[in-house]
C-alpha cells in the first residue's frame, strides 16, 4: 500500500511538467527556476541539518567494536585495527572502509531456523546481496553524478572523459549505452523488489522507503528516455546548463519536453533530500559508534556537560553500618561510627 | 559545536564540491559552437533537426546496412537517394573533422569510435 | 502460567509479521510479558539523591488500565526527549538517519526467539522515531501517516516500557547497522525519559538503590560481606589445605580488587571468586577489596546516566581513600563497558594524585592501554602472569570439562576484550571448543537477561531470547561433548544456567578463574581429590557420590 501511494505519486510529479512545459510553456519556470531554486534548498538545509547534528555533544565515547582490541601485550593479542580502531588514522581507515565499500553491509548475514532431526538448528548463513546492489545503485549514482559534470564545465576536465570512455566501453549501439545506466536501474528494482518481497522489511517500510525509490527510478529512466530514444539536443541543454552555472540563464529553443521532465524530478529529489533519510549520506560520517577510536581507556574524553554528582561517601556509609563493621572486625575511619546511634 | 572543525571541514568540501561548478564558470559566458557549414551544398541527406539530434543514429545504421547488409542506397524522408558511404557521402561536405564534427562533440564530451577505423577528411597529422 | 517445553516453543516461532500495521498491531500486556514495577520506596530512595532523574514513585501495575501517570507527564516526557537530542549527537542522528534496510532485523536474539516485528532493533527504534518525527519534524507534523509518524500518547509510553524492556542493550545490531545505529543508544535515552515520570522495573532500581547504599546490587551489608568471604576462605581450605587471605578495607595496599557482587553471592559466580582468592594468594599480592565499593556491575547503564556516574565514582573514592594505586577488575560484561566507555569521562577529575598507570608487580608489565582509567581487566592481568610463566598451573585438573566459552556481549562490542580470556581458558583446561562461527567473538548472542532483565517473572521471554546462544551451545554439546560454558560476566553466570537447561540441558556454567582456580597449584596444598565446586575429581569418585538426584 505505501508502495503504491508512492507511486501514484511520483507518477503526479511526472505529469506536473508534461503540462507545464508540454501545454503551458513555462519553459523558464521548469528549466531556470526551478533547478536554481532546489540546488539552493539542498544546500542550505543539508548544511542546517549537519550544523543542528553537530551541536548536540558527543558526550561519551561509544565505538561498536567489531574485533580485538588493542592490547597491552600486542604481540600476544593481535589488534584488529579496522574494526576496533585505537587512534585517529586507523579510525579514518574504519570510515574509509565504511563509506567507499560498505564494509558493515559486507558482514550481514541471515538467520533462518530449521528443525532437524537431531533438534531444532538457528542458522546463520552469509547474506550479501544487499551489500552487492547496494553498491551497485551507490556507485552507478555516483558516477552517473559525475558524468553529467560534462554539461556544467567548459572545458570538461579529463576525468569525465575518462568515465564517459570506461562507462561506454561496451560500444553498444550510438548513443553508446552507459553501463551505469543499466545497473542503476537493477540496483534500483533491486531494492525495490526486496521491500516488497521480504516480509520482514516490508512491514517496516514506510511511504518515505519507498518515495526515493521511486524517484529516482523515475529519474533514471527519464534520462535514459532522453538519451536513448526522444534523442534530445544536447548541445541546446548544454547552452541552458552552462546558462545555470554561469549565472546567464537563458532558454534555448528546441529542448525536448522529457528534458524538462529529467530536470523537475532531479529538482524534487534535491529539494527532499534534506528533509528526508537520504540524509544518511552526511549522517554515516557523524555516527559516534563508528567514527570514533576506542581508545577510552588511555586518552581522556571530555563530556561538556558532565554534571556534578558525587556518590554516597565513605563517611556516611561507615555511620550507616559503623557498628556491624566493628563488630565484624572491618576498620573503621572513624572509631565513633563502632557505637550504635542510641549509645553515641 | 563538539568536533566543530571535523564537521566545519566536511560542509567545505561538501558545499565546495557541489558549488566548484559556479566557481569554474565566474565570469564565463557559454554560447553553442558554432559549426563550419559547407558551402557548396545547402542541404543534408535529412533536415537539419533531424541531423542535429538523430545524425549518429543515422550513421550508425548506415554502417550496419553497408558493412552487413551490403545494402548501399539510403532515401531519405523526400525520397532522395543517397549512397550509404561515409567516404564518399559525408566527406564529400564536411571536410573538416575538426571544424565540424569535433566542435560539438568536445563540448558534449562524447568521442564517437568513428575514426578507430575511417580516416578523418583532413587525412592524418 | 507454564514455559512451553523447548521443541514447542521453537515450532511457535514464526517470523512473518501480523497483517495489520505495526502502529495498529496492540500491545500484551498480560503477565509474562513486563518486568515487575519498581516498589515505591525505592523510587523514592532514589529521587532523594538524584531528583532530576526520577520521578513519580508510587505502587502500580503495568496489567492495569491507569499506570498512575503525572497529569503533565507528556510535557514531561517531551521536554526531556529535547533535552536528550540536545545532549546526545549519537541520539539525534540516529533518529535521522536510519534507512530502514532491515540489515539490523534478524540480528536481535528477542526477535530470532520471538518473531515479534517490534523486536527487531529497526522497529524498536521506529518506537521512538515515529515519535520524533511527529513532534520534532515540519514533514512529520503534516504528513503523519505518510511518513510513519505518530503524536506522543499514553499507549505509545506504555508501548514504549514494554519494548524497551525487552532490549538488552547488547549492541549486536549496531555491528550489522551500515550507520551503526545503536539500538541500546536508543533503549537508554527511553529508559531515561521513563524514569522521569516513574515507569521503571524493579530488578534495575532495586540494585540501583542497594548499590547505592550497601555498595552493592545485592544490599550484602559490610558485615555480612565479610561473612560471605570468610566462608568461601573456609571452602578453598576444605579443597585445597591452604588459609587465603582475603583483605577487605584495609588501606596501604597497592591494588584494589573490585569485582561484580554476583560473584560472592551466587552459585556458581562463587567458584570464580574462589579463584581470584587462590590467585591473589599465590601471588601474595598487595591488594585489598572493600565493602564501600564491593560491587563491579553498574545498574546505572540501564537506569540513567546519572545513576551510573553516581554508582561508578565510588570506585575512584574508594581507591583514593585506601590510597590503591590502580584498580584490578573482576568477570563482569556491563562493568567492563562503564570502565572502558564511560567511567574516565564521568569520574576520571576524581582519581587521587596516588593513582598511576597500571603495572604488574609480579612481571613488571605496564598496562599502558588502561593508562587514564587505570583499570585492569583480570583476564589481562592472568593472561600476563601465564605469558612469563608466574603461575604454577595443572591444566589436567579440569579434564572433566570440555569447555566452551560464550563472549559477553559488552566486552565483545563495547570494548573488544576476544583473545585474553580465551588464551587464559586455553592454559587452565585440555579441552576447548569453540562454538560456531556468527555467534562469538563480536558476533556473539546475548545471554537475554542483560541490562537488568534476569528477573524470573519475564522467564519465557528470557527463554526465547536465549535461543541463539542456548542452540549454538547445543551444537557443540552434541558435536564435541562440551559440558562446560565459561563466560566473564556475572549476569551471564546467573542467566545462562536456566538457558542451559532449557536449550542445552546437561552443560553448566563457569567463570574464567573458576578454571583458574582448579588449575592452579597452591604453594603447600594437599592432594586435591576435588575442584572447587567440591566435586570428586576424576580418580577420586568415593562411593557416596554414586547418588542419584530424585526425578523432577
Amino acid at each position: 500500500m505505501n508502495a503504491l501511494y508512492s507511486l501514484v505519486f511520483v507518477f503526479i510529479l511526472v505529469l506536473i511538467p508534461l503540462f507545464g512545459v508540454g501545454a503551458a510553456h513555462l519553459n523558464t519556470i521548469f528549466g531556470i527556476c526551478l533547478p536554481m531554486t532546489a540546488i539552493g534548498i539542498f544546500l542550505v538545509f543539508s548544511v542546517v541539518k549537519i550544523v543542528r547534528w553537530g551541536r548536540s555533544p558527543v558526550p561519551f565515547r561509544i565505538p561498536t567494536t567489531a574485533g580485538q582490541q588493542l592490547s597491552y601485550d600486542p604481540e600476544l593479542f593481535k589488534q584488529n585495527k579496522w574494526d576496533n580502531p585505537s587512534n585517529g588514522i586507523q579510525t579514518v581507515i574504519r570510515m574509509v572502509l565504511e563509506v567507499c565499500a560498505f564494509r558493515t553491509l559486507f558482514r550481514n548475514t541471515s538467520t533462518s531456523l530449521h528443525e532437524t532431526k537431531n533438534g531444532p538448528v538457528v542458522a546463520f548463513s552469509s547474506s550479501k546481496w544487499l551489500w552487492g546492489f547496494a553498491l551497485l545503485f551507490h556507485y552507478s549514482f555516483l558516477i552517473i553524478v559525475l558524468r553529467h559534470l560534462r554539461l556544467f564545465l567548459e572545458p570538461i576536465p579529463f576525468f569525465v572523459h575518462g568515465l564517459e570512455f570506461i562507462d561506454g566501453i561496451l560500444q553498444i549501439g550510438a548513443p553508446v549505452m552507459y553501463m551505469s545506466d543499466v545497473l542503476i536501474v537493477v540496483g534500483l528494482l533491486f531494492l525495490l523488489a526486496r521491500r516488497l518481497a521480504d516480509a520482514k522489511v516490508r512491514y517496516i517500510s514506510l511511504v518515505t522507503d519507498y518515495f526515493p525509490l521511486f524517484l529516482i527510478l523515475s529519474v533514471a529512466l527519464s534520462g535514459i528516455w532522453m538519451r536513448y530514444y526522444a534523442k534530445v539536443d544536447v548541445m541546446a541543454i548544454k547552452e541552458l546548463t552552462m546558462g545555470l552555472v554561469t549565472m546567464h540563464p537563458h532558454i534555448p529553443a528546441g529542448i525536448d519536453v522529457s528534458f524538462y521532465i529529467h530536470v523537475f524530478l532531479v529538482s524534487i529529489l534535491l529539494m527532499y533530500f534534506p528533509f528526508s533519510k537520504l540524509m544518511h549520506m552526511p549522517g554515516v560520517f557523524m555516527s559516534p559508534t563508528r567514527n570514533m577510536p576506542n581508545d577510552n581507556r588511555f586518552h581522556h574524553h571530555e563530556n561538556p556537560w558532565n554534571p556534578d554528582i558525587k556518590p554516597l561517601s565513605y563517611e556516611a556509609y561507615e555511620k550507616d553500618f559503623g557498628p556491624a563493621m566493628a563488630e565484624a572486625g572491618l576498620p573503621l575511619d572513624n572509631p565513633d561510627n563502632a557505637k550504635a546511634p542510641e549509645e553515641a | 559545536m563538539h568536533y566543530g572543525g571535523k564537521i566545519i571541514i566536511g560542509i567545505v568540501i561538501f558545499v565546495g564540491l557541489l558549488l566548484s561548478p559556479f566557481v569554474f564558470n565566474v565570469g564565463k559566458a557559454y554560447k553553442q559552437p558554432e559549426l563550419k557549414l559547407p558551402a557548396n551544398e545547402k542541404k543534408c541527406v535529412e533536415s537539419l533537426e533531424f541531423m542535429r539530434t538523430k545524425h549518429m543514429q543515422l550513421l550508425n545504421e548506415w554502417r550496419d546496412w553497408a558493412l552487413r547488409d551490403g545494402k548501399r542506397v539510403y532515401v531519405n524522408h523526400e525520397g532522395k537517394e543517397f549512397e550509404i558511404s561515409l567516404q564518399n557521402t559525408c566527406m564529400k561536405c564536411h571536410k573538416s573533422k575538426a571544424d565540424f564534427c569535433d566542435k560539438c562533440h568536445n563540448d558534449a564530451g562524447v568521442s564517437p569510435y568513428c575514426w578507430d577505423c575511417h580516416i578523418q577528411p583532413e587525412g592524418l597529422k | 502460567m507454564s514455559t512451553p517445553s523447548a521443541d514447542e516453543l521453537f515450532k511457535s516461532i514464526d517470523y512473518n509479521p501480523p497483517a495489520s500495521g505495526w502502529m495498529e498491531t496492540p500491545v500484551d500486556f498480560s503477565p509474562g510479558n513486563w518486568c515487575y514495577p519498581a516498589k515505591e520506596d525505592k523510587t523514592k530512595y532514589m529521587m532523594g539523591y538524584l531528583p532530576e532523574a526520577f520521578g513519580n514513585p508510587r505502587e502500580w501495575s503495568p496489567e492495569d488500565v491507569d499506570w498512575k501517570l503525572p497529569s503533565n507527564w507528556r510535557e514531561i516526557v517531551m521536554n526531556g526527549f529535547r533535552e536528550r537530542l540536545d545532549k546526545y549527537r549519537s541520539f539525534k542522528v540516529f533518529m535521522d538517519i536510519c534507512v530502514r534496510c532491515g540489515a539490523c532485523a534478524d540480528k536481535c536474539h528477542f526477535f530470532i526467539g520471538s518473531g515479534d516485528p517490534k523486536n527487531m532493533p529497526v522497529l524498536r527504534a521506529e518506537l521512538m522515531r515515529s515519535i520524533y518525527r511527529g513532534e520534532f519534524t515540519v514533514a512529520g507534523k503534516i504528513l503523519t501517516k505518510l511518513t510513519g509518524s505518530r503524536v506522543m500518547e499514553e499507549d505509545v509510553l506504555k508501548e514504549w516500557f514494554i519494548y524497551f524492556y525487552q532490549c538488552t542493550e547488547c549492541r549486536r545490531c549496531s555491528l550489522f547497522c551500515p550507520y551503526g545505529i545503536d539500538t541500546a543508544e536508543v533503549t537508554m535515552m527511553a529508559r531515561e525519559l521513563l524514569h522521569l515520570v516513574g515507569v521503571n522495573i524493579n530488578w534495575v532500581l532495586e540494585p540501583v538503590s542497594n548499590c547505592n547504599r550497601t555498595g552493592n546490587h545485592l544490599g550484602i551489608q559490610p558485615h555480612a560481606f565479610k561473612d560471605i568471604v570468610d566462608f568461601m576462605v573456609d571452602d578453598i581450605e576444605e579443597v585445597t589445605g591452604v588459609k587465603v587471605k582475603a583483605p577487605l578495607n584495609e588501606k596501604g595496599h597497592e591494588i584494589l580488587f573490585i569485582t561484580p557482587s554476583g560473584d560472592v553471592f551466587a552459585d556458581p559466580g562463587i567458584y570464580t571468586f574462589m579463584g581470584y582468592l587462590m590467585l591473589f594468594h599465590f601471588l601474595d599480592l598487595d591488594y585489598t577489596m572493600s565493602t564501600y565499593a564491593s560491587e563491579g556491575g553498574n545498574f546505572g547503564l540501564f537506569t540513567n546516566s546519572e545513576t551510573m556516574k553516581k554508582l561508578n565514582a565510588k570506585m575512584y573514592t574508594e581507591a583514593n581513600r585506601l590510597g590503591c594505586k590502580w584498580i584490578l577488575g573482576g568477570e563482569c560484561g556491563h562493568m567492563w563497558r562503564v570502565i572502558n566507555q564511560y567511567m574516565d569521562t564521568m569520574n576520571g577529575d576524581i582519581q587521587g594524585p596516588q593513582m598511576r598507570m597500571p603495572r604488574s608487580p609480579i612481571t613488571g608489565t605496564e598496562f599502558h592501554n588502561a593508562a587514564v582509567t587505570k583499570m585492569v581487566h583480570i583476564t589481562e592481568f592472568t593472561a600476563d602472569l601465564i605469558k612469563h610463566k608466574k603461575l604454577n598451573l595443572d591444566p589436567s585438573r579440569n579434564d572433566q570439562y570440555k569447555v566452551t566459552f560464550h563472549d559477553s556481549c559488552n566486552p565483545a562490542r563495547a570494548m573488544g576484550l576476544l583473545d585474553e580470556p580465551r588464551y587464559v581458558i586455553k592454559n587452565v583446561c585440555n579441552n576447548f571448543y569453540e562454538m560456531p562461527k556468527g555467534t562469538i567473538r563480536e558476533e556473539t548472542f546475548c545471554c537475554a537477561g542483560g541490562s537488568g532483565l534476569n528477573t524470573e517473572e519475564i522467564m519465557e521471554i528470557r527463554l526465547r531470547g536465549g535461543l541463539p546462544r542456548g542452540n549454538a551451545l547445543r551444537y557443540v554439546q552434541d558435536k564435541h561433548g562440551v559440558n562446560m560454558l565459561s563466560c566473564i560476566c556475572a549476569i551471564d553466570r546467573a542467566t545462562l544456567i536456566p538457558l542451559a537447561d532449557y536449550w542445552a540441558p546437561g552443560v553448566e556454567v563457569c567463570g574464567v578463574h573458576e578454571l583458574v582456580g582448579n588449575a592452579l597449584i597452591l604453594p603447600g596444598e594437599q592432594e586435591r581429590t576435588m575442584n572447587l565446586r567440591q566435586e570428586s575429581l576424576p580418580g577420586f569418585e568415593d562411593e557416596d557420590d554414586d547418588w542419584t538426584p530424585p526425578n523432577m
